[in-house]
């Protein structure tokens, strides 16, 4: 919690702070967090947020495994991480306690749900003794509320049994974290009376107890001294709304559809954390969206690549286990030159892995992971917001050149969410494209000689009629061709394609000096807590750089002499060092990798540490 | 291009060579198909074929319609892809018994329940022909191949039972060198709406040489054939007929004039699922191979539904703008 001044008596201003909620999967605390997250962007914070839960639907009550968390990060300047240790926390229950408290930042506040630290919760967490009793939480600003109780009792007229008047309790803690930093409670109640329009009996409950919460607050002595307040940020002039990775996709694909005039096709297969991209696009039938849900991972692709040949823009969404299964689906459409966008939104591997936790480790299998000699474009967003103008450039890639292209999201961006400046529709690109419709002395692999892209000629159009398939073409023809040459040259040919889209991409830009000691490099959704970092390191006085690569194939232009200009170059991936070994093989520099792969992000913090040691510079 | 009044079967011969093995039942099969295209009064150019993996799969390259030679036994998804945003289409879908049955059997069971409006044609010659002779999911027990030299241990799959198990809207069976009734077959196939899937009894000769014969033969062609009307008692048999009729809820052949007549068989009843079961599971030794229509309803068509739903969507919420679509929720301005 970074302080600024104190405003009056009793209400701090704050310039950041971070909030974690958690509590057990039933509890509600994505909700909860969700809803503080979209009140402060309504009153102007910049924010970042951070849901954790378990890939278990509901996990036995009260136990570890079951426990869900949402943090979020608000604060009255240009944010770009969720943060890295909570200033707040607020468990609801023992397990929540065990599992979230280590991150607690020395000194914060801590509020926990007093009723639920019984004998039997405290057994399921492995507590022996009673954390709230034994002193091992002196360090804290303890608040110990008998929330279960209290949200009972605030419902008691209601006339519901304690099961329904337990499900507000949290609720009752979102009214508590309003009143500390002094929220309105008009955008949640907004909120609860479209949400639960038929169910009236619902929204009385839940108001009930958030303003009990907010009351209990206001009138209780031990909060006098902890109430605070976090202005709005100066964000650049415009309309904003709160998104998460997976609907800025969303957005983005529909976007690059009614901007190209195509329509779009998607075929999925539900997996985490990908599948609200299908959810999605499901509801924009009006838009004129088709949304296929396949049988498995290979007819989805494989649908999107018929959709293809019928002239649809076609998208598939997948998670990497599901991008494995599909390779041999994608390296048709490269062969066939059909355009497709595939999007993997990464999770931490091998096999099932950790399904809900984040991970960067699906790079090498995007840019090799099928058979033969099958290059295609990779793309990766950098912040929840940009998953927006990524998937349109993907879609831009693959309409303009006739090739499947990678989108490498990831599950950090995906559920995390941040303000996203609403674009102005005439400043997007125009993608406009018709298919192919001359039969004059057609052929189905004549090229365009700029991109190389052959024509996209669809069924149904007279005097076009003609065969592609998997097997290697004969070029301009498409004739099935065993020919050695042939085959050495429509494999040059489908490289060149690829390598000639970097001529439409924009160099690398460097944000500092242009060369120097150090380089810090990143991509996808690293990009946050390496800008984070190096801002931090620069008030300390350590010069260093920062680059954010945006296509990692092909690779901009200028990379190499970028990289050249730098004594050092640190590459930050949530793996074990994917793009450094394409870098290093590409352009013979030596990277210094620094790799985490717990299915968590990167925290700040763990940057600038590997900052200080390549600098030299000290601790702190 | 030629007018679609005048289309010939010509007019669907594309200018690649045909290089199956001389003598394939294939032959058979394109050349019915070319037949059929060009007297259904549809443009040339609102064809497709769709095609996965084996000798079959070649099919495409030889029809000078719009052709995907795809990937092994994926056939069925990406002709979804396409019959589901092209609607204007005729998608006919051409596989074997190993690309359909073994590879791509997930993707075959999921295109006849949702009923999309293709026409699957599975050649069945009860053996891997494009890798050298493995044995198939259709092949016999005990059948041995170079990967089953001491006999095959698989059963074999009945494809008119999975099909119909699958929900299938549309279940036929015929054979390569029968080419009226192919040819007659393929007519009532066309004319469906929703998945229609036959099952083509198909000779390779090279790996499974006479795997029909039993029936086929000239002399059996009578005894072992029953040829299913709608409407019509279940009737076959050369000099002496032979007739199909329910006892104890199976089927049983009686000689008719032995105490039996027409009216104790069997009515074939296209819209009958328990009797479709039943016939499809009528094999030989005991049994005489039913061919013709087994099955041939009407149920919602998948890609209808889809184009239904979406119409139905922009008429109450009105075409989407993009302005719409990125104001959407809550929003709020910064000045």
């Amino acid at each position: 919690m970074t302080s600024s001044a104190v405003v009056h008596d009793s209400v701090e201003k704050l310039s950041d702070v971070v909030i974690r909620f958690a509590g057990d999967s039933g509890d509600g605390m994505q909700l909860t967090g969700t809803q503080f997250t979209n009140t402060s962007a309504v009153l102007g914070n910049d924010l970042s947020t951070l849901p954790d839960f378990p890939a278990e639907i509901r996990a036995p009550a009260g136990t570890l495994p079951g426990v869900s968390a949402f943090q979020v990060r608000i604060a009255d300047y240009d944010i770009h991480t969720p943060g890295d240790a909570p200033n707040v926390l607020v468990a609801m229950n023992p397990a929540a306690l065990k599992t979230n408290i280590a991150d607690l930042e020395v000194g914060g506040i801590l509020i926990v749900n007093s009723n639920e630290f019984n004998k039997r919760n405290l057994t399921k967490a492995y507590y022996t003794e009673n954390p709230l009793t034994n002193g091992s939480l002196e360090g804290y600003r303890l608040f110990e509320v008998e929330l279960t109780k209290l949200t009972r009792a605030a419902l008691d007229e209601m006339g519901l049994g304690n099961r329904d008047r337990d499900r507000c309790k949290n609720l009752f803690a979102l009214g508590m974290i309003y009143w500390m930093f002094s929220r309105p409670l008009d955008n949640t109640e907004a909120w609860l009376a479209k949400k639960f329009a038929s169910k009236p009996e619902i929204i009385e409950a839940n108001l009930r107890a958030m303003k009990a919460g907010w009351n209990y607050c206001d009138i209780t002595g031990a909060f006098q001294t902890s109430r605070y307040e976090v202005v709005a940020a100066p964000l650049p002039a415009g309309t904003y709304r709160n998104i998460n990775g997976n609907s800025a996709l969303a957005l983005g694909l529909v976007t690059a559809s009614r901007r190209s005039g195509l329509p779009l096709f998607l075929g999925s297969y539900p997996i985490t954390p990908a599948s609200s991209v299908l959810h999605e696009l499901a509801r924009y039938k009006h838009y004129g969206v088709t949304t296929f849900q396949a049988e498995d991972e290979i007819a989805a692709v494989c649908a999107a690549v018929g959709a293809s040949f019928g002239g649809s823009l076609a998208i598939t969404t997948t998670s990497g286990p599901g991008l494995a299964l599909k390779s041999e689906a994608i390296n048709l459409a490269l062969i066939t030159e059909l355009p497709l966008v595939v999007i993997d939104v990464q999770r931490a591997g091998p096999s099932t892995g950790m399904p809900t936790k984040t991970e960067q480790t699906d790079l090498l299998q995007a840019m090799f992971g099928r058979n033969g000699e099958s290059p295609m474009p990779v793309i990766a967003p950098s912040s929840p917001g940009d998953c927006f103008s990524v998937a349109i450039e993907a879609c831009r890639m693959a309409i303009q050149y006739m090739v499947p292209v990678l989108l490498l999201s990831d599950g950090y961006l995906a559920n995390g969410s941040e303000p996203w400046r609403l674009p102005e529709v005439e400043d997007l690109p125009d993608l406009r494209l018709e298919h192919h419709g001359d039969a004059e002395d057609f052929q189905p692999y004549r090229r365009n000689p700029e991109t190389l892209a052959r024509n996209w000629a669809v069924p149904g159009t007279p005097g076009l009629e003609h065969r592609i398939g998997g097997l290697e073409k004969q070029d301009v023809t498409g004739s099935v061709s065993y020919d050695p040459d042939n085959h050495q040259h429509m494999t040059r040919l489908r490289a060149e394609k690829v390598e000639r889209i970097a001529r439409t991409i924009p160099p690398l830009e460097v944000d500092g000096d242009s060369g120097g000691r150090l380089l810090v490099l990143g991509w996808g959704s690293t990009a946050g807590a390496i800008t984070g970092a190096v801002n931090l390191a620069r008030k300390e006085g350590v010069k260093v750089s920062r680059a954010h690569l945006r296509h990692l194939n092909p690779l901009p232009s200028n990379l190499g002499d970028v990289l050249a200009s730098f004594e050092q170059v640190l590459l930050p991936e949530i793996n074990t060092g994917q793009l450094a070994m394409i870098l290093r093989a590409r352009f013979l520099k030596d990277i210094i990798t620094l790799s985490k792969v717990q299915g968590k992000p990167f925290m700040r913090g763990e940057i600038l540490a590997k900052i200080h040691q390549l600098t030299g510079a000290s601790e702190g | 291009m030629a007018d679609q009044a005048t289309l010939t079967r010509k007019d669907f011969q594309s200018d690649q060579d045909v290089r199956w093995c001389p003598g394939c039942g294939d032959y058979a099969i394109l050349k019915a198909v070319q037949e059929v295209f060009p007297s259904l009064g549809i443009p040339r150019e609102k064809f497709v074929v769709v095609s996965g993996i084996g000798c079959s799969s070649r099919f495409p390259y030889y029809m000078n319609s719009y052709g995907f030679h795809t990937i092994h036994g994926r056939a069925p998804a990406v002709a979804t892809g396409l019959k589901t945003t092209r609607s204007d289409l005729e998608v006919w879908v051409v596989t074997g018994d190993g690309d359909a049955l073994s590879i791509g059997g997930n993707h075959l069971i999921h295109a006849l329940r949702r009923n999309v409006g293709l026409k699957v044609l599975l050649f069945n010659n009860r053996i891997y022909g494009l890798t050298k002779g493995q044995y198939s999911p259709t092949s016999e027990v005990g059948k041995r191949t170079s990967s089953s030299p001491y006999g095959s241990l698989d059963a074999p799959f009945n494809p008119l039972s999975l099909a119909l198990g699958a929900g299938a809207t549309f279940v036929a069976r015929t054979v390569d060198i029968y080419q009226k009734h192919l040819i007659e077959v393929l007519h009532r196939a066309a004319q469906h709406r929703g998945t229609a899937f036959i099952e083509i009894y198909q000779n390779c000769n090279i790996f499974n040489d006479g795997a029909f014969s039993y029936m086929t033969d000239k002399s059996q062609r009578q005894e072992q054939g029953i040829y299913l009307q709608h409407g019509q008692p279940v009737i076959f048999g050369g000099e002496e007929k032979r007739g199909i009729r329910m006892k104890d809820m199976r089927c049983e052949v009686v000689t008719l004039g032995d105490g039996f007549s027409e009216e104790d068989c069997l009515v074939w009843d296209e819209t009958n699922p328990a009797m479709a079961m039943l016939m499809a599971q009528m094999l030989p030794p005991d049994y005489p191979t039913p061919l013709g229509v087994l099955r041939a309803v009407d149920r919602p068509v998948f890609e209808e539904q889809v184009v239904a739903q979406i119409q139905a969507e922009i008429k109450s919420k009105g075409d989407g703008t993009l302005e719409e679509l990125l104001h959407a929720g809550d929003v709020w301005t910064v000045d």
